[in-house]
């Protein structure tokens, strides 16, 4: 599989070069692997730092800046960054008022955050943590790692950022994550499997007429195989297999992510697809989002998120943003 | 009796058996993984390698708190801290002894397993690391070269099971039929053992 890449080792670093090249408002420290909002410190306020594995751009270091998180560390391409990174995002963002981690639900990504958590409060730093697990296509959680943290992250950090921004103390920012995350499932769909740089080939072999249902974000293949279907049909399958596991009594926040290989016109074929099911089964859409957010690499595919949204999330959501990867408000 | 230089002899030998075999990680990390565990793990134990020769730690304990330490600040996902707490905790549990019986590391090492399946929640038979390793530590009392086969056979009998923790677990009955990463990766770790002890 050719790739836009030098060698594989330094794709990662390369890519932290560009993206500090074009951010200037980032501290983009490239040998630590941390992203910082260049204002950070901000007095009085609660910092959100996150971090996973590389190869989910625009996830997560496209999401730092005002309005959302202050700091991202990325890891290796699908691997979690580790505790060292962590700790340095931490102590460079933490103003008094606390950190934030939000931690999308893998053993790597938990376990690594938990020793960082126990290191940052060794320094001081008063830390909170919410777990991302919003993806229903993970069904058995008592024999599995639990329910993946996918698409649900970028209404995490979002809201939870936005609450962080208007000065509202860690033990609050924390609990509005927490519900931002019960109140938000996700399911996925790959129609091509990734191609990881060190492997050099797709991770699955997925043949042309099929597709694989129930898909997570590392290119690891999903619960279930079928042949391939339009997507009106995909539509009726993700979002029916969302409302199977949520019964939204308040508007939704609807994001139809793309998995970084499908193009935006697709995207918007399935987006309106989407919204056909939703108002089929009586379901109000505040808000929705279309485009690559949380993506595996050049995986060819879309998940579907939804997350209720009372009042006063809805108007955090809509508070202003400006990161690389959202912006609006400012 | 075995000293630092021992320790320091397993690290490296791990560090070249990974090197040799971080094509065929990575390839059984594809089916039911995320493609990466062959180069996850060179990555850390080429830094062990290098961090060792440049601290040169003068106790068995100390050569495996150091690796661990380096493991967990390098390799990243479930495998850093997991292979990361299997040294730390086994380099801990020998204390500051400068030579350690053959029997003190066997104690060590279960201490060492023990705290992984404690961090990570795996038991045996999960499809896991702890495959290899439970029974490594085992049969450690009949030797080195016992310990190793016990881990290669672990490695090899995971590959009917289901997977019930990390990423391949996502898979359900679809793990079904691959060997795990882990526990192969676990089994290169227990073989330099032996090699470093000169079987």
């Amino acid at each position: 599989m050719k790739m836009l890449i030098n060698v594989a080792e330094t794709v990662v670093a390369d890519a932290l070069r560009g993206m500090a090249a074009a951010h200037p408002e980032l501290v983009v420290d490239v040998d630590n692997r941390v992203i910082v909002r260049r204002d950070a410190p901000v007095a009085g306020k609660v910092a959100l730092v996150s971090g996973g594995g590389s190869g989910h751009e625009p996830l997560h270091g496209g999401f730092v800046g005002p309005g959302m998180l202050s700091a991202a560390c990325p890891g290796e391409v699908f691997t979690s960054p580790v505790p060292d990174q962590m700790v340095r995002a931490a102590a460079a963002v933490d103003s008094g008022a606390g950190v934030l981690f939000i931690v999308k639900n893998y053993t790597g990504d938990v376990l690594n955050f938990d020793m960082a958590a126990e290191l940052a409060e060794d320094e001081g730093i008063q830390v909170a943590k919410v777990l991302v697990n919003d993806d229903v296509a993970v069904t058995d959680s008592l024999y599995t790692a639990g329910r993946r943290g996918t698409g649900a992250t970028l209404f995490v950090e979002k809201i939870a950022g936005a609450a962080a921004d208007e000065g509202q103390p860690l033990e609050r920012v924390e609990a509005i994550g927490r519900q931002v995350n019960e109140n938000a499932r996700s399911f996925g769909v790959a129609l091509s499997a990734c191609t990881t740089p060190a492997k050099g080939s797709p991770t699955f072999d997925l043949p042309p007429g099929e597709l694989e249902l129930g898909i997570g974000i590392h290119g690891e293949p999903g619960r279930e195989r079928r042949a391939m279907m339009t997507s009106g049909e995909i539509a009726d399958f993700a979002v029916g297999a969302v409302l199977a596991d949520m019964t939204p009594r308040n508007p939704v926040l609807v994001l139809v992510n793309g998995m970084g290989g499908t193009p935006l016109l697709e995207l918007y074929g399935f987006n309106a697809e989407v919204q056909r099911v939703l108002a089929e089964r009586g379901v109000a859409v505040a808000h929705t989002l279309v485009g690559n957010y949380v993506t595996s690499l050049d995986m060819a595919g879309a998940s579907v998120t939804l997350c209720q949204v009372d009042e006063e999330l809805l108007r955090l959501w809509n508070a202003p943003v400006k990161t690389p990867g959202l912006r609006w408000g400012m | 009796m075995l000293d630092a230089d021992f320790f320091r002899r397993w690290m490296t030998a791990t560090a070249a058996s990974v090197d040799r075999e971080a094509e065929r990680l990575t390839a059984l990390d594809s089916p039911i993984g995320d493609a990466d565990h062959g180069s996850n793990l060179q990555r850390g134990f080429t830094a062990v390698a290098a961090e060792l020769e440049k601290e040169a730690p003068r106790t068995p304990g100390a050569v495996l708190t150091l690796a661990g330490r380096q493991l967990i600040s390098t390799v990243g996902g479930a495998s850093g801290p997991l292979y990361g707490t299997l040294l730390r905790r086994t380099g801990k549990a020998l204390g500051e002894a400068s030579e350690v019986s053959e029997d003190q590391f066997a104690q060590a090492l279960r201490a060492g397993v023990d705290a992984v399946m404690t961090l990570g929640g795996a038991a045996p038979g999960d499809k896991t690391m702890i495959d290899a390793l439970v029974p490594a530590v085992d049969a450690l009392g009949d030797g080195f070269a016992a310990s190793r086969a016990a881990a290669e056979e672990g490695a090899l009998a995971t590959t009917p099971l289901q997977a019930r923790k990390g990423r391949a677990s996502y898979l359900g009955e679809r793990s079904i039929g691959h060997q795990d990463p882990g526990a192969t990766s676990s089994a290169l770790l227990i073989a330099a053992l032996a090699e470093a002890h000169g079987e």
